[in-house]
């Protein structure tokens, strides 16, 4: 193929005019950009995220740790729209190099994100004169339901999150459902979740599926009448993962406590061992009350103009380079 | 390699008995929950909190049914023992077929349910392919196109030639079809064995 062939086959003026229609959202809304750093002490120590390393920094695997910190210092509102580096993420939905749109409000909930999230994906789907993907139609409000209702509905499986690992192994092999040989509570729910419920969520409509089990805390926080869930939702449209959203966690000696469980864990499994940024926990004890999001560019570029694989709305996939 | 006692011994390489959710390919045949399946498709998925998964869309070599299955990267999978050979069909006995190996000439019977309605296009010498697992037949691939001669068909009314119309005509195999109205007692039809259905006369 030869390169203007290649580049033919990209949508790449598309991208262009959906940056600039992000941006137009956010400036309307008084939001203020941040150019988020992109080498940092800490790349954040999610088990499943596997960070590239330069020298004695790594690549943001997300700019949360720094956007945080930015609310701790009394910013309101403020997104970011750049690159964010995950390796070994490849495939018709992933690039190791990928655009991530960030935003936070302080002093608001998830609802708030959530009413955000939908009135940008619908003011970009008209500036490309799309409202339906499919059978998929993205006109707001969309239905909104927990995990626990969508296991339920979907997958016949009760998950209220406090059950142990053993308990929800059980209850998803009773249901019918394949269960791997091991694997921790992660695993096991992602596994069903997969085969049972992802495959039916934003078929019609975008699905938006919040109270997430506390096992799949990340950085949110706790919901407050009922701890065995936290305040956190994705967005799911025509077989896209979107977004997925916090209410952040602010507490700094939980915060901890988690960063060196996953530490722990990331020893355990002989991942790479990550250091704990300080100055983002330190940053947590001014921070206020907010709710973040991240929503992946590119994602929402295939769902808008129509592309299967993510190398159509990248100028350069991985694999073209 | 030289073992414990000093002599030269060799390792045979071995088929894997199972390998990595990552590994996984179309073709690859694999053992879940004590059934073959052959992998179709594979795809990259990960949420975006959980472990990587190979999202595989795979067919049950018994039923024939389409599922999909969500492996998760490190997953261990069984392969099953699948093997494929290249068979003649000799005759039928009774209900059954009887099929011999094109390599090593042993002859095997194949119960009438494996063909299913594949019966109606077997025809004496036609090679197939037989699917074995664990060296027990579970199945019979024809070929994608089939040749077989017109033994009856009424003769078409004259002056109809319009489109559409068609009539039965009774196959060399005892199978009945339904062809376009010019065609006579003895033609050679090509058949589309997935479908069934007529292809078009061939000379000869």
């Amino acid at each position: 193929m030869t390169e203007r062939e290649r580049i033919a086959g990209k949508k790449l003026r598309e991208r262009s005019i959906l940056n600039r229609t992000i941006r137009a959202f956010f400036d309307a809304r008084e939001f203020i950009e941040i150019e988020a750093p992109i080498l940092v002490p800490s790349p954040g120590l999610e088990l499943h995220l596997d960070a590239f390393a330069v020298e004695n920094r790594y690549l943001i695997t997300s700019p949360e740790y720094q956007m945080k910190r930015l609310l701790a210092g009394g910013m309101q509102r403020i997104y970011s729209l750049g690159k964010v580096f995950r390796r070994k993420e490849a495939g018709a939905h992933h690039n190791p190099e990928f655009t991530m749109l960030e935003w936070y409000r302080a002093g608001a909930g998830w609802i708030e994100i959530a009413d955000d999230t939908e009135a940008l994906v619908w003011q970009c789907a008209r500036q490309f004169r799309v409202t339906e993907v499919g059978r998929c139609a993205l006109e707001p409000p969309w239905p909104r339901l927990t995990v626990g209702e969508a296991c339920e509905r979907w997958g016949r499986v009760r998950v209220y999150g406090d059950e142990d690992v053993t308990t929800l192994r059980e209850r998803v092999a009773a249901a019918g459902w394949r269960v791997p040989a091991d694997g921790d509570w992660s695993d096991v729910f992602f596994g069903f979740f997969l085969d049972a419920v992802e495959p039916h969520l934003g078929r019609d409509e975008p699905t938006l599926v919040h109270d997430w089990p506390a096992p799949l805390c990340a950085l949110a926080r706790a919901k407050p009448d009922d701890a065995r869930v936290v305040e956190r939702f994705e967005v799911y449209a025509a077989g896209l993962e979107l977004c997925n959203a916090f209410g952040e966690l602010t507490d700094a000696a939980e915060q901890r406590r988690r960063l060196e469980s996953d530490l722990a864990a990331r020893k355990q499994r002989g991942l790479a061992e990550y250091p704990i940024d300080e100055k983002f926990l330190a940053a947590l004890a001014d921070m206020p009350p907010a709710a973040g999001i991240a929503l992946g560019v590119d994602r929402l570029a295939m769902l808008l103009l129509g592309a299967s694989d993510i190398r159509d709305v990248l100028p350069f996939a991985d694999d073209e380079l | 390699m030289i073992d414990s006692d000093g002599k030269r011994c060799y390792i045979l390489p071995t088929m894997p008995s199972s390998v990595d959710a990552t590994e996984l390919r179309p073709g690859l045949k694999l053992l879940m929950d004590g059934q073959p399946y052959t992998v179709i498709e594979r795809q990259f998925v990960k949420p975006g909190k959980g472990a990587a998964f190979t999202r595989t869309k795979m067919k049950n070599l018994l039923t024939g049914r389409n599922v999909e299955n969500n492996f998760r990267s490190g997953e261990k999978i069984e392969l099953a023992d699948i093997e494929e050979k290249g068979m003649s069909f000799l005759y039928k006995e009774g209900e059954d077929f009887v099929f011999m190996d094109q390599q090593s000439y042993e002859q095997i019977t194949i119960v009438k349910d494996l063909v299913g309605d594949d019966w109606k296009w077997l025809k004496d010498n036609m090679v197939v392919f037989v699917l074995f697992w664990n060296g027990r037949a579970i199945g019979v691939t024809l070929p994608n196109f089939v040749e077989l001669r017109v033994v009856t068909s009424e003769p078409g009314v004259k002056g109809d030639t319009s489109g559409g119309a068609q009539k039965p005509a009774t196959l060399e195999t005892g199978a009945t079809i339904n062809v376009p109205l010019f065609i006579n007692e003895g033609d050679l039809l090509r058949i589309d064995t997935r479908t069934g259905g007529y292809c078009e006369r061939v000379k000869g």
